[in-house]
């Protein structure tokens, strides 16, 4: 028992450094445009597809599933202030979230990890050339930049599944369930909405690096510094989500 | 603090040393009392056998494991004792070969050339660079691998690249990690003549660590022997070669 615990401290303290380290080389010159920009293009690229298809579907199913419900009161014609709250609040954001979490995730832990173990980090610190600024801070600014951008285009994709079901059903027309939306929706939700999501990727992006910078030797190393980023990157994302719903309710 | 670079043995002057290290994982002792010095221009070869911790000494040298005791000093810089700044200075002077050739597996053998350029000394200029990376696999008999990723070359390319990549600092002071480690015995010759050549050209002075007596006796101009954790032992090849010592013999006879 003494001896987990002894684990548990000594990874809080390596986690502490980490964060340290982070912050630090974050703000020292030269800042590594070339690489984080490069890291931009590779997780919207790596990611764009994916995000595309889940939140049409979302978009679409969750409209499909809410109407009867609303049909039953009477009330069909808040289907489209309905899904737009919930899609731009939380489904959003979150189905971009652990989609990346899943995808950014374990790629970034997996790269790093076997870059450890295969000494190509211990080369790069011994020719002096900044591993750590080049390696991890260029990615985490990468995701957590992105994020918002993909989170955006996921409520934008969402919204338009949902309007070609209520137009199949309905006829209703894009200018009509456009001005619906616009009803509904404040700055608040959208300003959260993409703080939120920065959140989302500064711990995907965070925990990704972490898991992958610190990966034991071996291997097995690989395997379990993506196997571990993608666990805890997603208890993140909920643990934020739920938090940040506290806060944003106190605001509303 | 005593400045290496200002030391001299006879006429030699010590580029660097190490006094009474020590190192343990977990408990277990590795490194127990290591004492050398590393004179200019010469070859310095490290004898010991697979697991006594050759690997962990060199890179307490260069600062990738962090010794528990005593001094180690490479070109005046006090390596247990440097600011993050001053030890990357440091780091710049020295080459580190790596038993494991550590290439960058997601650049072209000419980005990881012109990686420690670009990040170390700022150069941006294309001509300047590719020159340099030109040279330097001259230097390593390996023109014509620029366009090449690293899982395409055989183990021997892969060595000598890793050795390109850090002459390309022009380094004061080569670290090499078991470089004929693994190789057929006639890449492991190519790799001991590399060793010299660079010596001649580069007019570096050397710690080769290895078990691979060959090496030894093609590489050295002085051998010190690892073992348990103890410099034990230390003169020409010649000189050790026909040791009685219980510990040392086998290696020789083998
Ligand atoms: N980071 C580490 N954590 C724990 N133990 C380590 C670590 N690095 C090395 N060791 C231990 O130190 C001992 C010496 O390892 P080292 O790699 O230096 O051997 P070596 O002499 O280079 O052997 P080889 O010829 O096989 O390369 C081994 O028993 C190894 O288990
Ligand atoms: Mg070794």
């Amino acid at each position: 028992m003494p001896d987990a615990i002894q684990t548990l401290l000594l990874e809080c303290e390596s986690i502490f450094r980490f964060v340290q380290k982070l912050l630090k080389q974050a703000v020292a010159r030269p800042f590594e445009w070339r690489e984080t920009v490069r890291q931009c293009f590779e997780i919207g690229n790596r990611s764009l597809f994916l995000i595309c298809f889940t939140a049409f579907l979302s978009g679409v199913v969750f409209t499909r599933q809410s109407r009867p419900s609303l049909s039953s009161f009477g009330a069909e014609s808040w289907l489209p202030s309905l899904v737009s709250q919930a899609v731009i609040r939380s489904l959003g954001p979150l189905i971009t979230g652990l989609i990346c979490a899943g995808k950014l995730g374990s790629n970034i832990a997996a790269e790093l990890a076997s870059m450890k173990v295969t000494e190509q980090i211990d080369a790069m610190e011994v020719s002096g050339t900044r591993p750590f600024s080049y390696l991890v801070v260029s990615r985490v600014i990468a995701t957590t930049l992105m994020m918002p951008l993909l989170v955006v285009f996921a409520d934008v994709i969402a919204l338009f599944g949902s309007y070609l079901t209520v137009h199949t059903i309905n006829n209703t027309s894009l200018q009509l369930y456009l001005n619906e939306v616009s009803v509904v929706i404040t700055f608040l939700d959208i300003f959260s909405s993409i703080l939120l999501a920065t959140f989302f990727g500064f711990a995907i992006g965070f925990v990704g690096s972490y898991a992958g910078y610190t990966a034991a030797n071996g291997t097995s190393g690989v395997g379990k510094a993506a196997n571990n980023a993608v666990v805890i990157s997603m208890l993140f994302i909920f643990i934020i989500d739920l938090l940040s719903l506290q806060i944003i309710n106190l605001f509303r | 603090m005593v400045d290496a670079t200002n030391d001299t043995v006879g006429n030699k002057a010590i580029v660097a040393f190490l006094h009474n290290v020590k190192k343990s994982f977990n408990g277990v002792e590795v490194l127990k009392d290591i004492s050398l010095e590393l004179h200019q221009s010469e070859n310095l070869v490290i004898l010991g056998r697979s697991g006594s911790g050759k690997s962990v000494l060199i890179k307490c040298m260069v600062g990738l494991i962090e010794a528990d005791d005593g001094d180690i000093n490479v070109l005046g810089y006090d390596v247990r004792h440097l600011e993050p700044k001053a030890l990357n200075e440091m780091r710049q002077q020295v080459g580190f070969s790596f038993q494991s050739s550590a290439l960058y597996d997601s650049m072209t053998v000419q980005q990881n050339l012109e990686f420690p350029l670009t990040r170390n000394l700022g150069l941006t200029n294309k001509t300047e660079l590719n020159d340099k990376v030109i040279i330097a696999l001259q230097d390593v008999g390996l023109e014509g691998t620029a366009q090449k990723m690293p899982a395409e070359l055989s183990g021997g390319m892969k060595k000598r690249i890793g050795i390109a990549r850090t002459l390309i600092l022009n380094p004061k002071i080569m670290l090499y990690d078991e470089p004929t480690a693994g190789l057929d015995p006639i890449t492991a010759s190519e790799i001991n003549e590399l060793i010299l050549s660079v010596r001649e050209k580069y007019k570096t002075s050397s710690l080769i660590i290895t078990h691979d007596i060959s090496c030894a006796r093609h590489t050295s101009d002085r051998v010190i022997a690892l073992v348990d954790g103890k410099t034990k032992m230390e003169g020409t090849f010649d000189a050790i070669k026909d040791t009685s010592d219980a510990d040392l013999a086998p290696f020789f006879n083998y």
